[in-house]
């Protein structure tokens, strides 16, 4: 994979909540543990992150609650400033611009789903969503007609003229991510956008979203406690612990090499099988001898079980996705992964 | 381990504070014991102790007034505002003035105010709201309740914009809040009448007057429930405002005050009930309505008639305040898709409609258009007949209550006062301060009081803290016991503050009403009036405290065999104390505001002064006696507060 300039570039960001953190921030030396920072007084949120996420990339970002997530993501899309560090969008230091280009590069580039919806209570469910287009200074009747669109696409057709009120918390949260859609910005920060809905509808947004994402060559930042929802949807995976971030990697890599022994407990609980694909586990062919019919290498383990169970070969050629010869899968190592699920 | 540290206070410092506070006390004491021997200085403040403050201020005010020619803008408003008050005088009750059009015919005034009411909260209100103009059109009082009306109809909006705009410039800039802020609650504290004099000087008496006070005094809580309010909003509402690219005044218009409409409706519901309470107050600087007809009548006694119009006031009140406070609590409702414009707008068709056919109406059937004060009914006859009898019939006990009360209570309790060094009062309030809240509190108290010694009227001040202390205390023996029997269960204590919350929403003038008719003009029934008013909060808080107690709590204590009563005193009132207090803070509030305006029938304490100063228009001397009331208001609210904020801290609540 070509490395394409990245969207968004963050560089040791850092950010501290207390009673004047800035200038605690500025007398801090070296790297000071989470502990000490604690110690003194003050909630390291966000601690040295560097970060680069390339254009068209689904990054998804994990941790236990309270490690930073929703803190980082406002960090990069600057709805709080950060206490160190820089972010860049598309080349600019955000930190450095002024409240006009900020509300500019919001109206022409970013969008959010927050957490708790952030919806506006005494707005209907269509004002909701026509909000970030009025602002954009569109008129009643074309912001109507797109509204009423999403309104179709998120299932929520009939409500339109509901308060938030009066919708159920899933409904509500579609409500916010039919208002992001609305404008499709390049760049989407979800912040665990889909914790109230139903597996249904779960699936079909996330079907919308990889749709958008690969069709329209979106950047999405994706908040997520849900580790199928993370393994359908991501280029890669940030485990975030204390504020850091402690691996950042494709999923198969984090689960097979984790860099710490924190991801490892944390990714413990997986069924490798589901994550690893027949390309991480293969090997150069070396003159072995290779019979039948290959496998794709962008298949996981799980998807190739029955072959790997009933098949008696002892490797398996693999395949690229224009049919070449990449290299081949020895069945002992993808049975390995298969049972040994949790070893 | 330094947090924890700092956490928990020092082992001895409980033990020097309670120390320090014995040892004011037993000198507080002990100068009361030696007053014969006390050189002068000590039993009254000494004339170097007295500073001028009331001719700073009336120098300052001349200044002000002549000198940078503030009058002529204060005119310029008072007459734009006039101008407003003659338009609305002209369409409630036909003052001749442009537009010339009214007055509106009380009919159509009814029905809009019942279709207000249907509107807002349903059937119960339409017949309150169209129910009470019927009174007051039947009872031939619709003249005086209208010229109340049209200022309150010019000045509230005054205040809710004022307010608005105020409350967001102090949640913009801290600085402002922070000056805001001490001004807010002295003039939160400041009796009725402190706001008049500076008005008088600056505008004169008169319906454009009495309008500028209702505005000045309402303002205050709009501007807290708005700052709340906007305070309150959640940062995530306004980020996602923020994530659609709205600029900070889209942000403030479109997100946060709409999102912070029920703190700021809350606001609206308290300045319309201020601006009530208001109107009817400066019936003392010639604000002709209600309130001018009522002063009047309950001067010369004319009890049956004063009911009537008290009853009027009493309507009004419970009207507006139930309107304007289920506009606040309405929510948005969808209409179904497909429903038609006339079913979306079938209020203001019915409205429209009945507007017209009741403006034909009057135009052929008089009575449809006024009611003719011959015409109107009246109650006062029946009404003074079964007044006088009950009179007749409860004399033995009234006329033995008020000589008990004054011969055995407030003429020894006046005098003890009286008696007092002021050296020692100071003493033992410094003790107060330091029992509960260390040094801080003990100079913040010394200094709200040292201002009373200072300003030259100690012995008025004291009078006033007479009357209060006793009010406070009879309201406590009658409220207490009621609030705990009130709060037994969950119906009794739902009505019970149903009827507290009713009577906070009269006008305190009201409350003179049954006081005069039953003990007369007279030290008494200033009292009574003071404990009426004082007992509301202070029941209301008891039932509110008692009820929030948390249940595991109750039940543990059942659990391990306590009684009714056991509980009650082990459990429920210690953890229902910082609430029960809040009441006791808020029943010294209202009663100093009672005491001032019962001045009228007849004290001898600062009250009194007020009412010369208000004559004399004074306004030197009318603010430094407000802020001498305001102080004896903060001092209690302080130590309520400190002390309060204490033991929930210590009870974990
Ligand atoms: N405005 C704030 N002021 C002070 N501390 C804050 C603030 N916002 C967040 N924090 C702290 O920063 C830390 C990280 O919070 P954050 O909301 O980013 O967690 P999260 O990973 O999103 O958790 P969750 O999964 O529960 O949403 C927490 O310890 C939190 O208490
Ligand atoms: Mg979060």
């Amino acid at each position: 994979m070509s490395a394409p300039e990245p969207v968004i570039s963050c560089k040791s960001v850092w950010k501290l909540f207390g009673p004047n953190a800035d200038h605690y921030f500025s007398t801090l030396k070296g790297a000071p543990s989470f502990q000490s920072i604690r110690e003194a007084g003050y909630i390291a949120a966000v601690r040295d992150v560097t970060l680069d996420i390339p254009r068209g990339e689904m990054l998804v970002i994990m941790g236990l609650s309270g490690s930073g997530k929703s803190t980082l993501v406002r960090c990069l899309s600057r709805l709080i400033d950060i206490t160190g560090g820089e972010v860049h969008v598309d080349g600019q230091d955000i930190g450095a611009l002024k409240e006009k280009e900020l509300i500019e590069l919001r109206r022409n580039k970013m969008g959010m789903v927050f957490q708790s919806f952030g919806l506006l209570p005494h707005r209907t469910v269509l004002d909701n969503i026509a909000f970030p287009l009025e602002m954009r200074g569109q008129d009643r009747h074309t912001r109507r007609a797109r509204a009423m669109e999403v309104i179709e696409l998120v299932g929520l057709s009939g409500r339109e003229d509901y308060f938030p009120r009066e919708l159920s918390g899933g409904q509500q949260q579609r409500v916010g991510i039919a208002r992001s859609l609305a404008i499709e910005p390049d760049i989407w920060f979800l912040d665990e956008p889909f914790s109230a809905l139903d597996p249904l509808i779960r699936r079909e947004m996330q079907d919308e979203f990889l749709r958008l994402q690969r069709l329209l060559g979106k950047t999405i930042v994706f908040i997520t406690h849900d580790f199928d929802e993370a393994l359908r949807l991501a280029d890669r995976i940030a485990i975030m612990k204390d504020g850091a971030v402690e691996q950042c990697d494709r999923p198969d890599r984090i689960v097979m090499n984790p860099a710490t022994k924190y991801v490892a407990k944390f990714t413990h609980e997986i069924d490798k099988a589901r994550v690893v694909r027949a390309s991480a586990l293969m090997q150069p062919v070396n003159g072995a001898a290779l019979t039948g019919d290959a496998v794709g290498s962008q298949q996981t383990i799980h998807d190739l079980a029955r072959l790997i169970i009933n098949d008696p070969r002892e490797a398996f050629p693999v395949a690229g996705d224009d049919g070449a010869l990449l290299g081949m899968l020895p069945r002992q190592e993808a049975i390995d992964v298969l049972l040994g699920g949790h070893a | 381990m330094s947090i924890a540290i700092t956490d928990t206070p020092p082992v001895g410092g409980g033990l020097t504070r309670i120390r320090m506070a014995q040892i004011l006390l037993i000198v507080a004491l002990g100068l009361i014991v030696a007053k014969t021997v006390l050189p002068a200085g000590l039993i009254r403040p000494p004339e170097w102790l007295v500073w001028p403050f009331a001719d700073w201020i009336n120098a300052a005010f001349r200044f002000m007034r002549d000198d940078l020619g503030l009058i002529h803008v204060t005119r310029a408003i008072a007459d734009g505002i006039e101008w407003l008050l003659d338009v609305t005088a002209n369409l409630l009750y036909g003052k001749s003035r442009w537009p010339n059009i009214g007055p509106i015919p009380w009919t159509v005034i009814a029905s809009s105010a019942a279709i207000i009411g249907y509107a807002l909260n349903g059937w119960r209100l339409a017949l309150l709201s169209g129910g009470t103009f019927c009174w007051i059109a039947i009872m031939g009082q619709w003249t005086w309740s209208m010229e109340t009306l049209s200022v309150i109809v010019v000045a509230a909006p005054f205040s809710i914009l004022m307010g608005l705009l105020m409350g967001i410039a102090a949640w913009r800039s801290a600085l402002f809040e922070k000056l805001l802020n001490p001004v807010l609650n002295i003039a939160q504290s400041m009796p009725h009448f402190a706001y008049m004099i500076p008005v008088v000087v600056f505008i004169g008496v008169g319906p454009k007057a009495g309008a500028v006070v209702t505005i000045i005094f309402s303002v205050p809580p709009m501007i807290r429930m708005t700052l709340l309010g906007l305070k309150k909003v959640s940062d995530e509402v306004i980020e996602s405002g923020k994530m659609s690219g709205a600029t900070q005044l889209q942000l403030l218009w479109s997100v946060r005050i709409p999102t912070a409409r029920t703190d700021i409706l809350v606001g609206v519901n308290q300045v319309i009930m201020q601006c009530l309470a208001m109107v009817v107050l400066a019936s003392f600087i010639g604000m002709p309505g209600l309130g001018q007809k009522l002063l009047q009548l309950l001067q010369a006694l004319k009890v049956g008639r004063s009911v009537e119009i008290g009853i009027t006031i009493v309507l009004l009140a419970v009207m507006l305040d139930r309107c304007s406070k289920a506009w606040a609590m309405r929510q948005p409702q969808h209409h179904d898709k497909g429903t038609p414009w006339f079913v979306r707008h079938r209020l203001a068709l019915i409205w429209a409609v009945l507007t017209l056919v009741l403006l034909g109406l009057a135009q052929v059937v008089p009575l449809f258009d006024q009611i003719s004060r011959r015409q109107a009914l009246s109650l006062a006859g029946p009404l003074d007949a079964v007044v006088d009898w009950f009179i007749v019939v409860v004399d033995p006990v009234t006329t033995w209550l008020r000589w008990f009360l004054i011969v055995w209570v407030l003429i020894p309790l006046r005098d003890a006062f009286l008696f007092a060094p002021f050296s020692a009062v100071l003493m033992l309030i410094a003790a107060a301060g330091w029992a509960i809240g260390g040094l801080r509190s003990a100079a913040i108290c010394v200094a709200f009081f040292g201002f009373i010694a200072m300003s030259g009227w100690w012995d008025r001040a004291m009078i006033t803290v007479y009357t209060v202390t006793v009010s406070v205390a009879i309201a406590t023996v009658i409220g207490f016991p009621l609030g705990i029997w009130a709060s037994r269960n969950q119906a009794r204590a739902q009505r019970m503050l149903l009827v507290c919350d009713t009577f906070q929403t009269f006008p305190s003038f009201i409350y003179l009403i049954p006081v005069v008719m039953l003990f007369g003009v007279n030290d008494v029934a200033v009292v009574g009036a003071v404990v009426l008013f004082a007992a509301v909060p202070l029941i209301r808080y008891t039932i509110e405290g008692l009820r929030g107690v948390p249940h595991e709590m109750v039940e543990a204590a059942e659990m391990s065999g306590a009684t009714y009563g056991q509980t009650m005193w082990k459990v429920r009132l210690p953890l229902a104390l910082p609430t029960i207090m809040v009441g006791v803070n808020q029943s010294v509030m209202f009663s100093l505001f009672m005491v001032i305006i019962a001045a009228f029938i007849g004290t001898q304490d600062l009250g009194q002064e007020m009412q010369r100063a208000l004559s004399s228009s004074d306004v030197g001397k009318g603010l430094v006696l407000g802020t001498a009331v305001a102080f004896m208001g903060l001092l209690v609210d302080h130590l309520v507060q400190t002390w309060g904020a204490r033991r929930r801290a210590l009870l974990g609540l």
